[in-house]
């Protein structure tokens, strides 16, 4: 177990920055998930920390060491592959223990791990096969017990679970983080999917075009969102983003919603959910998670901050759990989760709430969150 | 490779006179290239008396060896009445080690040029290419002076290092395009395990080599037994290449041309070639393909 500071670390491939002054820093034993969309540098950051590419200025600690010019194989480190990248000529025993072979550890104890790794991940019987005879979950777990083996002090993965089906990937994503848990190796997890960072990380950090643009935990980047970038990266449906002019209405500011049919609905903007005072008689961008519009919210008599619209439902798609509907609000599609059971049919009226002590507000502009 | 779906069409009978009209194509075309090797065998088997009174394409009234001994071991080349069995044996001590070590440098040099590239190494690799389209005519006078200068002239050496500088543009490129194919994860996957430079090549990429090895061995085998211009401006007397004592064979007359001793000489020169064609040919086309297709 090891920390890890990075510290203004920039990248270039000739002309191109592919980061630009990345500061990050974990706790020895947290779950770090470096996400965003492709492109934003995540896996060039993984592969710096790895020792597989050399930064152009900055640094990077492990355990307060300074690591810049040590080779990836005195970092103490494992990766995890999104390909798995094993060594296809070997067996999966060959495969767990080249690493240790490399380091000269001896015979008695290689076994000893071999056998130890692969009871952890279940896969003693696969010991003797070769990788093309293992299929994509079998795969994932002998790189996923390559990498455990050599009990490094930093886990690195680059997209471990992007080339399995759907089911697979939730169930390998459960065992990653049981696996966690268990070993309380710190550990680095590069994804372009929100939820894997969600339900996998102790912090994440959300990169765009290689600026970090938030390093929170969970829940922080869910509730608290710097910006309309990581608002909308961050949730499952996306939130909406409702275009609005700003009015004052008896001494609060609030917002106007038209449906599609032309009605307007005024709703006043509660002091936590926005300051917008300097923006009134000007245009800003209200997100709102479908979550939060919806057919009823939970302690509705109390909640002073739910307001009720009316307006035509156009799409309805149940999910199961969830009905997600589609209406029109101020000439944008916005998606809202309601209960399968009150989903009004396509083309009917439906009275819906919403929670605006849950709404943000950013500048259209910039995309910056207007907050105090 | 994946396996390939037939496509079941109904037995129409313009598809089954198509069928017949393509086969028999393919028929004649078979027969036309092979026939000249048909008359090179028969003559070869014939006596002189039989090649003189019969046809080219005539069967041997009767099946003599005495051609082929004569061509291995009596016949007489310039003052020398020994055969090409000498100089049969200089091409496979000139073989042997060109095609080892330029298949070796060039496993190499594929390695690094898809793996560990640097800067600069495309312009190099590009440089390597032009090799590749260079014509022998245009570097026989200044290799010549440069294996002169080394004390390297008229030897079988000289030749030897002359095949493997001219081989590596071909095996480089072989092995160049096959290693892209293979996933860069894995080197650095080996790397982050501890394995170094050349501990990856032998342990991680050479063993997955296998189809780009046989096909590099077969095309450089083929260039360089083949060769006859090198050979015949670089090597002397005792040193030639089996393909410059072929010719030799030929125009050296002593009164009467015996056809069927050049016949039988020239399928020995000819034959290792085609024995490796037709042992290896499978992993040819294989490894040709190997490249190109993932997976």
């Amino acid at each position: 177990m090891a920390s890890l500071t990075i510290e203004k670390v920039s990248k270039s491939f000739g002309q191109v920055k592919v980061l630009k002054d990345i500061s990050l820093e974990i706790q020895a034993g947290e779950f770090l998930v470096l996400v965003g969309p492709s492109g934003c540098g995540k896996s060039t950051l993984l592969n710096l920390i790895a020792g597989l590419e050399t930064i152009t200025s900055g640094n990077i600690y492990i355990d307060g060491k300074v690591v810049n010019r040590v080779s990836p194989r005195d970092r103490d480190i494992a990766m995890v592959f999104q390909t798995y990248a094993l060594y296809p000529n070997m067996n999966v025993r060959k495969n767990i223990s080249f690493g240790l072979e490399m380091r000269k550890v001896p015979r008695e104890e290689i076994d000893r791990i071999v056998k130890q790794v692969s009871g952890i991940l279940q896969i003693q019987e696969l010991l003797n096969r070769k990788p093309s005879q293992l299929s994509g979950g079998q795969r994932q777990r002998v790189a996923m017990g390559r990498a455990l083996a050599r009990n490094p002090s930093i886990f690195l993965f680059d997209e471990p679970l992007s080339n399995l089906d759907a089911k697979l990937r939730v169930e390998m994503r459960t065992e990653i983080k049981l696996l966690h848990q268990r070993l309380g190796v710190t550990t680095v997890y590069v994804t372009h999917d929100q939820v894997e960072a969600m339900t996998l990380a102790d912090r994440i950090a959300i990169m765009k075009d290689g600026i970090i643009q938030q390093f929170d935990t969970p829940r922080g980047v869910y509730r608290d969102p710097v910006n309309s970038f990581v608002a909308g990266f961050i949730g499952s449906p996306a939130m909406n983003f409702i275009p609005c002019k700003v009015r004052e209405m008896g001494g609060e500011q609030g917002v106007v919603l038209r449906t599609e049919d032309e009605r307007d609905f005024s709703l006043p903007v509660p002091p936590e959910a926005g300051p917008l005072g300097e923006w009134v008689g000007r245009e800003v961008l209200m997100g709102l998670r479908p979550e939060f519009i919806s057919d009823s919210i939970p302690d509705l008599e109390d909640n002073s901050r739910a307001h009720e619209i009316q307006c035509p439902v156009k799409v309805v798609e149940p999910t199961g759990a969830d009905t997600l509907l589609f209406v029109n609000l101020n000439g944008r599609e916005v998606t809202c989760r309601v209960h399968p059971d009150r989903a009004e049919s396509p083309g009917k009226d439906m009275k819906l709430v919403i929670d605006m002590s849950r709404a943000f507000f950013f500048n259209p502009e910039t995309g910056e969150r207007i907050r105090d | 490779m994946s396996d390939q779906g037939y496509v079941v069409t109904p037995k129409t009978p313009g598809i089954v006179a198509g069928r017949i009209f393509i086969y028999g194509l393919l028929v004649l075309a078979g027969v036309y290239f092979l026939l000249p090797f048909l008359v090179m065998v028969l003559t070869s088997l014939k006596s002189m008396e039989d090649i003189r009174t019969g046809t080219l394409i005539s069967l041997p009234r009767q099946i003599t060896l005495e051609p082929w001994r004569e061509a291995w071991g009596s016949a007489c080349i310039g003052v020398q009445c020994e055969g090409i069995r000498g100089y049969f044996m200089n091409s496979v001590r000139m073989v042997i080690p060109a095609v080892i070590i330029s298949t070796m440098l060039g496993a190499v040099n594929g390695y690094v040029f898809s793996k560990w590239r640097f800067k600069g190494s495309e312009i190099i690799f590009s440089l390597l290419l032009i090799g590749c389209f260079i014509p022998f005519q245009v570097i026989l006078l200044p290799m010549a002076i440069t294996l002169g200068r080394f004390g390297l002239a008229q030897s079988l050496t000289g030749l030897v290092m002359v095949h493997i500088v001219y081989g590596l543009a071909f095996t480089t490129l072989f092995f160049r395009n096959f290693y892209v194919a293979v996933p860069d994860d894995l080197v650095r996957a080996a790397r982050i395990d501890g394995a170094g430079f050349f501990t990856i090549f032998w342990r991680i990429i050479l063993p997955l080599s296998a189809p780009i090895i046989v096909v590099t061995v077969i095309w450089q085998t083929t260039q360089i037994w083949n060769d006859f211009l090198f050979g015949v401006v670089f090597t002397g007397g005792e040193t030639q290449p089996v393909t410059v004592a072929l010719n030799n064979l030929v125009n050296t007359s002593t009164g009467v041309k015996e056809y069927n001793v050049d016949m039988a000489a020239a399928i020995i020169a000819g034959a290792p070639t085609l024995m490796v064609y037709i042992v290896a040919g499978r992993y040819f086309l294989r490894g040709l393909t190997a490249g190109a297709v993932k997976g």
